[in-house]
């Protein structure tokens, strides 16, 4: 019994499944001494031809985090280290995207000013120069991932409320709000983040990026000899990354059709890296799992909607998130690791000595 | 090849002096008609920086160590919504919250440094869960914006000006205004000055510059790395919270959107002063200089009127990428050399 | 312990998980002594040094040091010094960044009254020590400033003034040149008339010959001798080293293998050379022809072909494959001429440890053809079984992860990336250090299978008898200078012992 428990605590997907087992439980808790029924997360009813659910809700809204935690994944994988601008890049995809349909100076408008498309593109065009930008300073100058990624973390925040004006865009045309809103009854996010994983999915199982990017992550020398170039893929993790938060930005910004660039993606970068880490891969770079990526960021949105209706605060959760954060690494932690054996090692030579 | 390995160091912090002279002589020459070749143009920098003059003499340290800190914004704003928050709600008194506030500084000082230096997590990580933790722990004591207003002494502190007996200047109405500075800059000062001889001329600064140069000889050469590093982790947290105070002294109200990217401007700062990423290299006076460029920066944008202050922000990021780069290729340079 | 012994250590065991690194090793050390500890690759040096520095803990033997009573056993480096054993590293473990003063005191700086650092006293005391050593040297300047010579010696200056009784040099000498290491020496021969004992881990026999008084030979983990430096002439040092009697030096006919004299020319290098490591060289190797490249540790064998894969850049010189002049600026230029190199640091450069079997073999293929063309899993799979079945890989699965393989098996891995690719010319580093008897034989038959086939070969290895077995001849490396090659006619353990000792007459 034990030895299975074991084996099962060893499998990679173990972590973030658990912790999203205990947030459901928590919930089905929290339902029950409220005198609701104990169902209730699960329940998925149809209003207006909407569909409506806790569970919706957790899937729309993780939207943005689960498609920058497919990036930051392979950035992670890589380097070796996280990319911390991406809630910046976000918010500067949006003030790109807005600016550009809406006309310069322009801070509410209902027609574009150029076609969506022109728009969106040109959003993501940004967003992925952010990507090489990150990626140059890491790859080729050989700065350290953080320390280059600190400088759009800061700047491109600043970059999409100068493309504003400093306002805030609104861009009142149904066709832009649907992409946050909803085609039929299924919220257009949870599609386009469906669509993400898919096209991810595939490339990882059409090409050999996933072998190339862990090879470089575990192994740079190895790596070398065998042919590989090790800067290059670290640069091609960066642009991917940098179009993740693009797409990201697009969700979060249709949904508010407005470039809020103070607002959209605040935060988001911790998410992103929550959910790397919670899906069982190492912050220190190396082999990686997209599937746990990205239940780890669903397990996020669910925690933050669990808080939410726990009366906890948007400002306020970070407070548990960055507690969790702090747990998962210190596990995580060569020196913890180390006890932990050394725990049941003692362990296992006390049952010796008893049987003996 | 070998003089450039000496001058490369001194070279940034060259720059750095030359950069802060020169938009500091642009700013006297465009702008003199708003009144930048006043003292007091210049001592406003200071007061207006003081809080973070101390908060980048902390990150200085990490950073001489070659960690780095991110959650000093954090705090600062952790500690004005304390200040705030004790002084309106909870009825303190302000130098025992203040004491209280430094307490708090250590403690987190204390729980970064140790999953830094003994369990050997990277600086990046935590102190970025630090920063959540503050500033979401800045919302949990109070959602709202709180004035301080009710407690004498902190207003007092904040209102007091010590008056310079030079470098007066009449204006329109004809009246004499001596330039003024506050006591934060009196702190702030006071803070570069210790950290500056503490840096200099104590076994602990010194074991921060060896710890910095490389890491594995210090250890062989019997320094204890580790407790070298949580040291320096509390100074930086201890130090924020000098800042924060400063910082609260300054805007007399807690919010939970304050001091929001402020680990960015004490980072580019220590920076731009000519603190190497990787440690080893860099002085807290380059730091106070470092200050200086981006006080004036955003003196410069804020006396031009028509640009909105995300500027500041992006020439600051500008910099910052243009001397990172610069420390980038300089390292490139001495390892080629060898 | 007898009179004038400052150290000795007898009988030191130490085992590493699945390997003996040290059986029943000694050393003993006289005051005023420098002994060159040797040994090639594995052989037990460093692993000695750490036990007796307190880095690595042994399970059997004792260490004796002048002023204790009974055997001591050092917790740590920090303990070993307090006794008065110091140890300066090839890489200098100072720190670059504070003045040469503070790295000779930094942690037992004198202080002033207050509890500062006195740093008028520590620059006067410093100034004193250098003066005492005959170091010419501004002591309030950064230690950046100074070469790595001089770096060095403040280095051995902060040891000696520690009072140390015991000064370790592993390997000081690697990145000095002629006139630094002379400088070295002077100031080591000055310690020695001070009574200090000294030494000295070296692989240039050049060095030893020309500083040392005794030399104590390691093989395997295990004693070979301990001699003084007048019974031991190059040629037996090198044979003592090399793991053969001098008197049984009876010449081992290859066994198989056919003449390539003949055979066309496959690559051909000239004037290739890569600063700091190798000098220019000329090397020409046939279709079929397996050539063997043979010296010392850090003779600079390994680094010539490095240079040939493109693995460190080639500096001066050309390079022509199949007579065509060729640029090759990464390894995977090589890689797409047909080349593969197989490294001599299996963990460091050739194993990617957390991927899998599979993923390990189909690496270098994969690589070839670009991250737009993934092999199919069918034939991943195919590609995979085909070698674990040809090359009797032992392994649980071909899913099961590379680093949970033995140190053999790990080896046919990264054997398997590079025949799955078919390549002409392959290159191999060490292939057989620190595998079985049982591995050691089928890699030398593969080595020999594949010349058959009609690819070339370059064959690394520091055990001669191997060399003789595969190679149809040898290039002869000492101190990064290609100095000869010898062809099969004269290919006798004798003659290649000679060739590798070189510059000697009293025979």
């Amino acid at each position: 019994m034990m030895s299975k428990l074991k084996g099962l605590t060893k499998k990679q997907l173990f972590l973030p499944v658990f912790s999203m087992l205990l947030v459901m439980l928590l919930n089905v808790i929290y339902d029950i001494a409220c005198g609701h029924a104990p169902l209730t997360f699960f329940t998925i009813a149809v209003k207006n031809g909407i569909l409506y659910g806790r569970l919706i809700d957790i899937l729309n809204r993780g939207t943005e985090a689960a498609i920058l935690a497919i990036g930051m994944t392979l950035v992670v994988s890589s380097s070796a280290g996280t990319d911390i601008s991406v809630g910046s890049v976000m918010s500067l995809y949006g003030g790109m995207c807005c600016m550009l349909l809406a006309g310069y100076g322009n801070v509410n408008v209902s027609n574009y000013a150029v076609p969506l498309l022109v728009g969106i593109g040109a959003g993501l065009l940004t967003t992925c120069v952010c990507g090489l930008f990150n990626g140059f300073l890491v790859a080729y100058m050989n700065i350290q991932p953080m320390v280059a990624t600190l400088i759009l973390w800061s700047a491109g925040r600043a970059i999409g409320l100068l493309l504003c004006n400093s306002q805030i865009v609104y861009v009142r045309v149904p066709s832009f709000q649907k992409i946050g809103g909803y085609v039929g009854p299924i919220p257009t996010p949870i599609i386009v983040a469906a669509a993400c994983i898919l096209v991810a999915s595939l490339v990882l199982r059409m090409t050999a990026l996933g072998t190339y990017i862990q090879s470089v992550g575990i192994n740079k020398k190895a790596s070398r000899i065998a042919g590989f170039n090790s800067a290059k893929i670290i640069l091609l993790c960066y642009v991917i990354c940098g179009l993740c938060a693009g797409l990201a930005g697009m969700v979060a910004t249709s949904r508010i059709y407005s470039a809020d660039t103070n607002n959209i993606g605040l935060n988001l970068e911790m998410d992103a890296i929550l959910a790397v880490a919670l899906g069982g891969n190492s912050l220190g770079g190396g082999k990686f799992n997209l599937a746990g990526s990205l239940i780890g960021a669903y397990t996020i949105q669910a925690i933050d909607t669990t808080l939410l209706s726990l009366g906890v605060s948007t400002a306020q959760s970070p407070v548990f998130k960055a507690v969790i954060v702090i747990m998962i690494v210190v596990i995580q932690s060569a020196p913890a690791k180390e006890f932990f054996k050394e725990l049941s090692k003692k362990r296992n030579a006390g049952k010796g000595a008893a049987s003996v | 090849m070998k003089k450039l390995k000496i001058n490369s160091n001194t070279l940034l912090l060259l720059i750095t002096i030359v950069l802060f002279i020169v938009m500091y002589a642009a700013g006297c020459i465009v702008y003199a008609s708003k009144g930048f070749t006043h003292l007091q143009t210049f001592l406003n920098i200071l007061i207006n920086n003081a809080g973070l003059i101390c908060v980048a003499s902390g990150t200085t340290c990490v950073m001489l160590t070659g960690g780095i800190d991110i959650s000093v914004g954090s705090v600062v704003a952790m500690d004005c919504m304390i200040m705030a928050v004790g002084i309106e709600r909870w009825g303190w008194s302000s130098p025992v919250l203040m004491l209280f506030i430094l307490a708090i500084g250590l403690v987190f000082g204390l729980v970064q440094g140790f999953c830094i230096a003994y369990l050997d997590i990277q600086p990046f990580i935590v102190t970025m869960a630090g920063l959540f933790f503050a500033r979401g722990m800045t919302a949990v004591i109070c959602k709202d914006q709180v004035s301080i207003v009710s407690d004498k002494i902190f207003t007092a502190l904040a209102g007091y000006k010590i008056e310079l007996p030079f470098g007066g200047y009449v204006n329109k109405k004809g009246t004499m205004l001596m330039p003024y500075l506050r006591i934060t800059v009196i702190v702030a000062l006071l803070v570069v000055l210790a950290i500056f001889l503490m840096l200099k001329y104590t076994r602990f600064g010194r074991s921060i510059y060896a710890v910095g140069g490389n890491q594995q000889s210090a250890t062989l050469m019997g320094l204890d790395v580790k407790k070298t590093r949580l040291k320096v982790h509390m100074l930086a947290s201890f130090l924020a919270s000098i800042g924060g105070i400063c910082y609260c002294l300054n805007t007399m109200a807690g919010t939970t959107q304050q001091a929001t990217g402020l680990e960015m401007d004490a980072i580019s700062s220590a920076v731009i002063g000519g603190t190497l990423l990787t440690g080893g290299v860099g002085n807290v006076l380059g730091t106070l200089i470092g200050v200086m460029i981006n006080g004036t920066i955003s003196t410069l944008v804020k006396s031009n009127g028509k640009l909105i202050s995300s500027w500041s922000n992006i020439i600051t990021a500008i910099l910052l990428c243009f001397f990172i780069v610069l420390q980038s290729i300089f390292a490139r340079i001495k390892e080629a050399s060898k | 312990m007898e009179a004038g012994v400052v150290l000795k250590m007898q009988g030191i065991c130490m085992t590493f998980p699945g390997v003996k690194a040290l059986d029943n090793a000694s050393l003993t050390l006289k005051k005023g002594e420098i002994r060159a500890l040797m040994g090639e690759n594995g052989a037990g040096k460093s692993t000695l040094i750490k036990c007796l520095t307190g880095v690595n803990k042994f399970e059997a033997g004792e260490i004796y040091l002048d002023g204790f009573d009974g055997p001591i056993v050092n917790k740590d480096t920090m303990d070993a010094q307090s006794k008065g054993i110091a140890t300066v590293y090839q890489e200098v473990n100072l720190c670059p960044n504070l003045s040469v003063a503070e790295n000779l005191y930094i942690g037992r700086e004198p202080l002033t009254k207050l509890g500062t650092v006195n740093r008028k006293m520590m620059n006067k005391k410093a100034a004193d020590l250098m003066r005492e050593l005959e170091l010419d040297l501004d002591v309030t300047k950064n230690l950046e400033e100074y070469s790595l010579a001089l770096q060095q010696m403040i280095a051995i200056a902060r040891a000696v003034d520690m009072d140390s009784k015991v000064l370790i040099l592993d390997e000081p000498t690697s990145s000095l040149d002629d006139r630094e290491v002379e400088k070295l020496f002077q100031m080591m021969r000055r310690l020695k008339n001070k009574g200090v004992g000294i030494i000295f881990v070296t692989h240039f026999l050049e060095q030893v010959y020309a500083v040392c008084d005794g030399i104590t030979v390691l093989r395997n983990g295990q004693l070979v001798g301990e001699y003084e430096i007048a019974e031991l002439p190059r040629v037996k040092l090198v044979a003592a080293m090399m793991g053969k009697d001098f008197d049984d030096l009876a010449s081992i006919k290859k066994e198989g293998g056919s003449d390539r004299s003949n055979a066309p020319v496959y690559l051909e290098a000239s004037g290739m050379s890569h600063a700091g490591t190798i000098r220019p060289f000329d090397l020409n190797i046939r279709k079929g022809e397996v050539v063997g490249l043979t010296g010392l540790l850090g003779s600079g064998r390994s680094e010539l072909a490095r240079v040939i894969y493109g693995a460190d850049r080639n500096q001066t010189g050309s390079l022509k494959v199949n007579g065509k002049e060729v640029k090759i600026k990464n390894p995977i230029d090589a890689m797409n001429l047909g080349m593969g190199l197989l490294p001599d640091d299996r963990k460091a450069e050739g194993i990617i440890a957390d991927l899998s079997v599979r993923e390990n073999i189909i690496l270098a293929v994969q690589a070839k053809l670009g991250i737009m063309k993934r092999i199919p899993m069918a034939k991943q799979i195919e590609i995979t079984d085909k070698f674990i079945d040809l090359l009797q890989i032992k392994t649980a699965s071909r899913e099961t992860l590379v680093k949970q393989l033995s140190g053999g098996n790990q080896q046919k891995v990264i054997l398997a990336r590079w025949l799955a690719t078919n390549p002409d010319f392959l290159i191999l580093d060490e292939p057989t250090r620190g595998i079985d008897i049982g591995t050691k034989t089928e890699i030398q038959k593969l080595v020999l299978q594949l010349a058959d086939e009609g690819k070339s070969l370059i064959f690394i290895s520091s055990e001669i008898e191997e060399m003789l077995r595969t190679c149809n001849r040898m290039a002869v490396l000492r101190d990064g200078v290609k100095v000869g090659e010898i062809d099969e006619n004269d290919m006798t353990q004798m003659g290649v012992m000679k060739a590798i000792a070189g510059g000697e007459h009293d025979e």
